[in-house]
């Protein structure tokens, strides 16, 4: 069976020419159908870039260098615009990670799902707000028929995001970007923002890939976890034994400087910079080999 | 903020009371002020009590009728060749009602077409509609609209088509930064996640987002509009002569503005409460229709 997703090679660089930077430097990433992967990193690793690359959702000014994206065996790069669109939405979706400012702030609720319920499903006006109140009923939102009628914000943030989650699976996707969605909400409503995602995706079977730079959140619903630096792999595997049995140094770092209940607030390290350093000079050394060519 | 909660507790209906609310009274005076333009316009046969071209020598330069000398008949008096003001102004708010609605209707269509397109596609697509939009703003508005009237021959259409040759940079270039700065935000981005195309994003996302900036520029463009056709109008290039217009009443009434006052200020001032109307009318609407009440 062809993975859900898979990324090979990937090489995204911003800018053109002298002042182009490298921010994903050949990142390989294997996605099996149904599988949920965390995908973590600290800021600026790449990992939400790797996330709009498969999206399509690149800057204007970011090319793909080098690497293909395979979405069940499709080459989504190379894959002419209409049908691309035609599978985002549709077969990959995202739960993006601003809910304040993913929905659309002069368009009631019930009209952004029927625009998305309509785009792909052909369904009447009628039939995409019955399917719409359906949907949100899955994401436990109470009066579903009353939110339906209300303006983004006029609803809570948790509210919004729930809305967001169930835009995402709407239509059966077989791959969901999560792309970091409880950061911008508060700890209780992160938690039935987690359980959500995950009773929704065991319902349609679809693969997660998660970005977040929160472990905990790895370690409580994904199943195996890529850890990612400066645009490279640097460990990936089954979430309980790279936790347990960190073997890249950085990860072991990154274990350090997460805050546990457990564990005496002094206990907490941050990243050794001597750590970060090396792992940039190493970077940069790749990027010039690159450059260089393989002679 | 007491009774907005109860405003959506009570469901759509009410919604629009709150917005009407919103509007406050500058929606209510720039609505009346304009209902009474249009309804003069639209009624205007029923409500003249005479003929806006009948002569009546013998009573020529007549003042109003409550001051001394004044007729009955004639409420605000008569012009120097014996005509019923009151009825002349009358019949001149049709041509101001009709190049108003028709002129700003055009301009706002065009612009708003050039506007999307030049916000949305960028790149040199944007350049040269921008580039257009500057050397076509360099130009003197009153002076090009002369050079037009005058090439196109004088009349309503070559009025209307001046002023909408001239004002649709005004939509243009509003329509534009904001189409911008919209497809910026994380709404437009969700959008084009669900597959929508760069029209069905415009349309069903970014439009919306755009009409109470474009209602408040239409009605402000409306005023506009009517002075431009009051400036034509008093030159001599608008519609055909004996037609009343509130420009030719002007010009008419400067010359004997010592014996008879009244026959230049009275159109001043019809003009001066058309554009007041319709300025509020726009403001009023804008607060009407924004559902988010940025204000």
């Amino acid at each position: 069976m062809t993975a859900a997703l898979s990324v090979q090679g990937l090489q995204v660089a911003i800018g053109t020419g002298a002042s182009s930077a490298n921010v994903l430097r050949g990142v390989s990433l294997d996605l099996q159908r149904g599988e949920v992967r965390g995908l973590v990193g600290e800021s600026g690793a790449g990992k939400s870039m790797l996330g709009r690359a498969v999206l399509g959702l690149l800057p204007a000014n970011a090319v793909i260098a080098a690497g293909t994206i395979q979405f069940e065996g499709r080459d989504l790069v190379a894959m002419p615009e209409p049908e691309r669109r035609s599978l985002l939405g549709r077969r990959i979706a995202l739960i993006p990670q601003d809910p304040m400012t993913s929905l659309n702030p002069v368009k009631r609720v019930g009209a952004q799902i029927a625009i998305l319920l309509r785009h792909h499903l052909a369904l009447s006006k009628r039939g995409a707000l019955e399917r719409a109140a359906e949907l949100l009923a899955e994401v436990a939102i109470r009066e579903p028929r009353r939110v339906l009628e209300l303006y983004p914000h006029e609803i809570s943030g948790g509210m919004r995001q729930r809305v967001l989650i169930a835009m995402a699976f709407a239509c059966d996707p077989s791959l969901v970007i999560a792309d970091e969605p409880t950061t911008a909400l508060d700890v209780t409503v992160q938690r039935q923002v987690l359980q959500l995602v995950e009773r929704l995706r065991q319902r349609h079977g679809a693969a997660v890939l998660f970005i977040t730079h929160d472990l905990g959140v790895v370690a409580k619903i994904c199943r195996t976890m890529t850890v990612l630096h400066a645009g490279r792999v640097l460990e990936e595997g089954e979430t309980a034994e790279v936790l347990a049995k960190p073997r890249h140094p950085y990860t072991r770092a990154l274990l350090a400087a997460t805050p546990r209940a457990d564990r005496p607030a002094e206990a907490l390290r941050p990243v050794p910079p001597a750590l970060i350093e090396n792992l940039w000079s190493e970077a940069h050394r790749l990027d010039r080999l690159v450059v260089a060519g393989p002679a | 903020m007491v009774d907005l909660a109860l405003d959506s507790a009570l469901g759509p209906p009410s919604r629009w009371i709150a917005g009407l609310k919103r509007g406050g009274p500058r929606l209510w005076v720039g609505a009346a002020l304009v209902g009474v333009l249009v309804l003069a316009a639209l009624l205007a046969p029923l409500i003249a009590l005479h003929d806006p071209l009948e002569q009546d020598l013998m009573s020529a330069q007549l003042p109003p009728a409550w001051v001394v000398g004044g007729d009955l008949a004639y409420w605000l008096g008569t012009d120097s060749l014996g005509r019923c003001v009151l009825s002349r102004l009358i019949y001149s708010a049709r041509t101001a009602v009709a190049v108003a609605l028709i002129a700003a209707s055009l301009a706002a269509a065009i612009g708003i077409a050039f506007g999307l397109i030049a916000g949305s596609f960028g790149g040199w697509v944007d350049q040269a509609t921008s580039r257009l939009i500057d050397v076509w703003m360099a130009f003197p508005p009153v002076l090009l609209s002369i050079v037009l009237a005058a090439v196109i021959g004088a009349g309503l259409t070559s009025v209307i088509a001046a002023i909408v040759v001239v004002d649709w940079t005004r939509f243009a270039r509003v329509v534009r930064a904001e189409t911008m700065v919209q497809l910026q935000r994380d709404y437009a981005a969700a959008a084009r996640v669900i597959g929508l195309s760069r029209s069905g994003i415009l349309r069903l996302e970014i439009l919306p987002n755009l009409i109470p900036l474009v209602v408040t520029l239409l009605a402000v463009e409306m005023g506009i509009a009517i002075l431009v056709e009051v400036i034509l109008s008093f030159v001599g290039i608008s519609v055909a002569g004996d037609t009343p217009t509130w420009g030719g009443m002007i010009a008419e009434g400067r010359q004997i503005v010592y014996q008879a006052p009244w026959i230049m200020a009275l159109p001043i001032g019809c003009i001066i409460s058309s554009v007041i109307g319709f300025n509020l009318l726009g403001d009023g609407l804008r607060l009407v229709l924004d559902p988010v009440q940025r204000r």
